[in-house]
């Protein structure tokens, strides 16, 4: 196994693109070192890209969004008293993942790239229409979070080309989003189920929203139908009806030793309903 | 009431001193199995079956042993031959032969410099499988067409017209069955099913073995029982017991999964083969998991009558119970035993059959048995309970075995604490506590007969009057602070001057492990004696110094005395002063004890639960927990709690979430506790204690065994209580969401 310690993510690149055997990108190592030493993966190419220039930083971007860095752990999201303010349902998502000693390590982007449709802090960023930076090769490009992951395990990312930051657009005003998941535990598990809705609320109404369901399918999926339930309502009872359906009607889960694909089809409605609740409630203000 | 036949005024027994070994755990001193080191050591890993039943056809190491730094690898064929009985059972478990069993089956080990390249070397080992025909439900088991897995190994016992797998029968019962069921008001019958749950302790199975080409043997490993490991490891290498000293470690938990051997002799084999360098060997998790012992899996059978006052008039069952494919550890006549134990029935039928299946070797679990009995018994006694408006707690004491009643499964009971347990339980807040909407609350008691077994313990007089006390059962739940506490209040001196040590093999005679809740009343009994008979030395030594009988002298406060005005005036003479002249008169002073103790007293305990089902998601929340036993004597009230709390954590794991998921492939499913989910701290509220103490006559200090009757009743207390709050019952574990959620459903379909 080679290690290397690249100073910038086009020198990540250039090693990625000319390694020939197996190659794995480390930043938190939650994933990773955890596969490493359970011997599912022995990498020819480890990569640690916790050297590069700001990796570890979180910036206001020009037009008031947030600009992530890769090697920002889920503990440091959680004290960034501004970026929870924005996006409750986001950092509640990675905050999830894993126990306390985790949560020093772990980072959004490993959490998107290890592939799981059970990922805890995916649905909350493609509810709220995050993007990542994409830089390879032939240089960076801005991609839509819910593009990247492609099947269990699986993204979207050709050799050579590695997820540079994280990129949450600005909350602007009325704004709320949430993320919920259902583990027959309270902690120390993978979601059976997930659902993240984020919307805006204008006049007592929904003005937008964007719905993303975990678990239920190969990846993450972002569900237009359910946000349409919601939007141009009060989010009353035959709204929330109509979500859950929405939810219900879009779910493909499969049963597994974690749960049952019907306990998994009747849950991710019950947790969008919820979620919308909670993320109606913050919009206007009634909740944190 | 007991208290009042309680001797009181004792010095020590019954207070909380400071644990001894608190101070090594949280520093990290305390010398755990994987902790242990030698020179010149070798790290042992082993191959695994990944087929739940397959032939083996060849393997192949040599790749393996060209690798630099491998120095053995081992095979069934390095095993001695013409084993028979338990002997070939463990040899086979240990190491498969022809055949492979179950998935994780050992098949190979390999012994390495290094831990890694043991690692890489077992995965050149090239092994050649035929995969059989498979099965791991107990039902599926004993169906027609299952796949025979030891043809021809059933016992006599077995009734004609059965299938092979099934290898032993048990009945027995009282009463006119007919009478008791034509004289009930209503009579119901189900079937319930509990699955294969693991013990869960935290420290995996880790040991560092020696033996040389002489056959002499060294082991320091893990364990609930030394001498255990002895015997079993050298009748499964074919050596003289004698030959192997087996030292314990530390031990982070057993709860009986760590009575036997599973990977222990092959480090002593591996360090044979490679010149007689040690080797250690540690399990992962998921080699804990796929290759020690899991409780049984069952499907029980349960029909009881019951008159409208709640006279239970007549109770029958049969349990179907698989303990993997090895005969002998389902524990059939443990869980018929305990079934009906907290009743006295006129009429009572048991019958159980023990099943194989493609499993890993059952091992004990806490109360081997009596959870899943009590799952099925207690749970229809609350169905009938609930169908004619009856409180389970009056029912129960109006049904409870008492003292002279006759057991349900024989002899009869002498002082017994359950009707003082179940009042108790009546009489606390919890069974008051007001319930809201999707809340209910459940009610279960439970029973374990407890267990004396082989004993022996020593203890000697230091030049300062300071005690050690040596000791054969390992420290898994504070005996060493209960035997110190004994040892300490007869001996009239502080608990701090007394030392318990928990010895090796060559160090006393043969003791049973620490299993059967045993430790603190069979080492607790042999330590009190062996103090006694050094207190009778003592006062000889007391006799001959004033020149006076041994019978004028009498031992108090730590001390020799005259035992009256006529015995004459001597100031006392203290341990400490007759430790430092021990030498000039008389050598050393010590005292020992060995025996199998009689006088085992049961614990019978109550338990009330109440929960809060989510009705969206089937989730199920404990709000509050309550225990309530019979302790007998609690020596340290603290590690008697404990005792009734982890219980009752691992009854409610057991209850809602954790279950041994097989694939189709016969592949355990979630060989981690990431899938196998037990109780996180935060899915619990604190568990409240209620320690009652009918002391048991059978004791010095009136103890009974603590520490597995706790998890017999969460099981049926869980589902009782989930059933008040959904109007849904749940007759197969666990009671995850999912099946929850659907019960629910079915309820409101039905």
């Amino acid at each position: 196994m080679r290690y290397h310690t690249p100073k910038s993510f086009d020198e990540a690149a250039a090693i990625a693109a000319k390694a020939d055997g197996k190659t794995r990108f480390l930043a938190g190592g939650t994933d990773v070192l955890v596969q490493l030493r359970a011997g599912m993966v022995t990498p020819d190419d480890l990569i640690d890209i916790k050297h590069i220039a700001g990796v570890s930083d979180i910036a206001r971007t020009a037009d008031g969004g947030w600009r992530i860095g890769v090697a920002v752990s889920g503990a440091e999201l959680g004290r960034h008293a501004a970026l929870c303010a924005d996006w409750p349902g986001v950092i509640e998502g990675m905050n999830l993942v894993g126990s306390t000693q985790v949560q020093g390590r772990a980072t959004l982007v490993g959490n998107l790239c290890n592939g799981s449709p059970a990922a805890d802090s995916v649905p909350g960023l493609i509810a709220a229409g995050a993007t990542v930076t994409v830089t390879g090769p032939k240089g960076s490009r801005e991609v839509a979070v819910e593009a990247i992951p492609t099947g269990p395990g699986k993204t979207v990312l050709a050799a050579g080309e590695v997820i540079s930051a994280v990129t949450l657009p600005a909350r602007g005003t009325g704004g709320g989003d949430a993320y919920l998941r259902f583990i027959p535990r309270t902690e120390m598990d993978i979601a059976v189920v997930g659902a993240a809705v984020n919307l805006r609320v204008v006049g007592g109404r929904i003005t937008e929203a964007r719905v993303a369901l975990g678990a239920v399918a190969p990846t993450v999926i972002l569900v237009p139908e359910a946000a349409a339930a919601i939007i141009g309502t009060d989010l009353n009872d035959a709204a929330l009806a109509a979500l859950t359906a929405a939810a219900e009607a879009a779910a493909k889960p499969i049963s597994d030793k974690r749960g049952t694909a019907a306990f998994r089809k009747e849950v991710v409605g019950v947790l969008a309903r919820r979620a919308a609740l909670i993320a109606f409630a913050r919009a206007k203000g009634e909740a944190k | 009431m007991a208290k009042d036949e309680l001797k009181t005024g004792y010095r020590l027994i019954g207070t909380r001193p400071d644990r001894p070994d608190g101070l090594d755990k949280v520093t990290g001193r305390a010398r755990y199995g994987a902790d242990i080191t030698a020179p010149g050591m070798l790290h042992a890993a082993v191959v695994r079956s990944p087929h739940a039943h397959a032939r083996i056809i060849k393997i192949d190491a040599s790749k393996a042993l060209a690798l630099p730094g491998v120095k053995a690898v081992i095979t069934r064929a390095d095993f001695p031959t013409g084993l028979t009985g338990e002997d070939w059972n463990l040899q086979e478990n240990t190491m498969a032969g022809d055949v492979a069993l179950y998935d994780g089956h050992a098949v190979a080990a390999v012994a390495a410099t290094t831990k890694l390249l043991a690692q890489d070397a077992a995965l050149l080992i090239e092994v050649e499988y035929e995969i059989l025909p498979h099965v791991t439900d107990v039902d599926a088991a004993m169906a027609p067409g299952a796949p025979a897995i030891r043809p021809g190994s059933a016992d006599p016992s077995v009734p004609e017209g059965m299938h092979p797998n099934v290898i032993r029968y048990i009945d027995f019962g009282h009463g006119d069955l007919a009478a008791g069921f034509a004289a009930a008001d209503l009579v119901r019958e189900a079937t319930y099913k509990t699955e294969a749950t693991h013990q869960g302790y935290i420290e995996p199975h880790a040991c560092l073995g020696q033996m040389g080409a002489d056959g002499r043997g060294e082991m320091w490993v893990c364990t609930q029982g030394q001498w255990y490991i002895r015997r079993m490891s050298a009748a499964v290498l074919g050596i003289e017991a004698a030959n192997l000293r087996v030292t314990p470690s530390e031990i982070g938990g057993g709860f009986g999964g760590k009575t036997t051997i599973f990977m222990e002799p092959l480090s002593l084999a591996l360090s044979k083969k490679a010149g007689g360098r040690p080797v250690k060997l540690v399990m992962s998790r998921s080699e804990v998991f796929r290759a020690t012992g899991p409780t049984a899996s069952t499907s029980m059978d349960v029909k009881i009558g019951m008159k409208k006052d709640g006279t239970i008039t007549a109770g029958q069952v049969y349990f179907r119970m698989q303990g993997g494919a090895f005969p002998g550890m389902s524990p059939i006549s443990e869980a018929l035993q305990c079934a009906f134990a907290c009743y006295d029935v006129p009429a009572l039928k048991h019958e159980a059959v023990e099943v194989l299946a493609n499993r890993p070797k059952a091992a004990a679990y806490r109360a081997p048995g009596s959870p899943m009995a009590a799952f099925a018994v207690e749970s229809m006694v609350d169905e009938l309970c609930r169908e004619l408006g009856l409180d389970p707690i009056a029912t129960r004491l109006k049904n409870a075995a008492r003292n002279g009643s006759k057991s349900s499964f024989g002899p009869s009971y002498n002082q017994i604490g359950l009707v003082e347990s179940l009042e108790a339980a009546r009489a606390h807040p919890n069974y008051a506590a007001p319930l809201g909407p999707n809340q209910g609350r459940g009610v279960a008691s439970g029973f374990w007969m407890n267990h004396g077994g082989e004993t022996s313990v020593s203890l000697a007089i230091g030049e300062d009057g300071t005690v050690g006390v040596m000791v054969g059962t390992p420290d898994v739940g504070g005996s060493r602070a209960s035997l110190a506490l004994m040892t300490a209040e007869t001996l009239g001196i502080p608990y701090e001057n007394v030392r318990v040590n928990i010895v090796e093999t060559g160090a006393l005679g043969v003791n049973e492990p620490t299993h059967g809740s045993r430790a603190t009343f069979a080492s607790g009994k042999a330590a009190v004696e062996a103090a006694r008979q050094a207190i009778g030395e003592m006062c000889r030594r007391a006799a001959a110094e004033w020149g006076i009988d041994a019978d004028a002298v009498e031992w108090k406060d730590g001390a020799a005395h005259p035992a009256g005005p006529n015995a004459g005036k001597f100031p006392p003479l203290t341990i400490a002063e007759i430790g430092a002249s021990m030498g000039s008169t008389g050598g050393p002073i010590s005292g020992h004890h060995e025996s199998v103790p009689g006088g085992v007293g049961a614990s019978f305990g109550a338990h009330v639960v109440d929960v809060e089902v989510d009705p969206e998601t089937g989730r199920t929340t404990v709000l509050r927990y309550l225990v309530v036993q019979d302790a007998g004597r609690a020596i340290h009230p603290a590690y008697v709690e404990g005792q009734y709390q982890g219980g009752a954590v691992q009854g409610i794991g057991w209850a809602l979430n954790e279950e041994y998921v097989y694939g189709t492939d016969g592949r355990l499913q979630n060989s981690i506790f990431l899938d196998y989910r037990v109780p996180v701290a935060s899915d619990l509220p604190m568990i409240d204690t209620v320690i009652v103490e009918v002391p048991n006559p059978g004791h010095p200090y009136g103890v009974r065994g603590v520490g597995e009757t706790g998890i017999t009743p969460p099981l049926p207390a869980m589902a009782s209580a989930i059933a008040a709050a959904t109007g849904a019952r749940l007759r197969s574990l666990p009671m995850s969401p999912p099946k929850v959620l659907a019960a629910i459903r079915a309820k409101g379909r039905g």
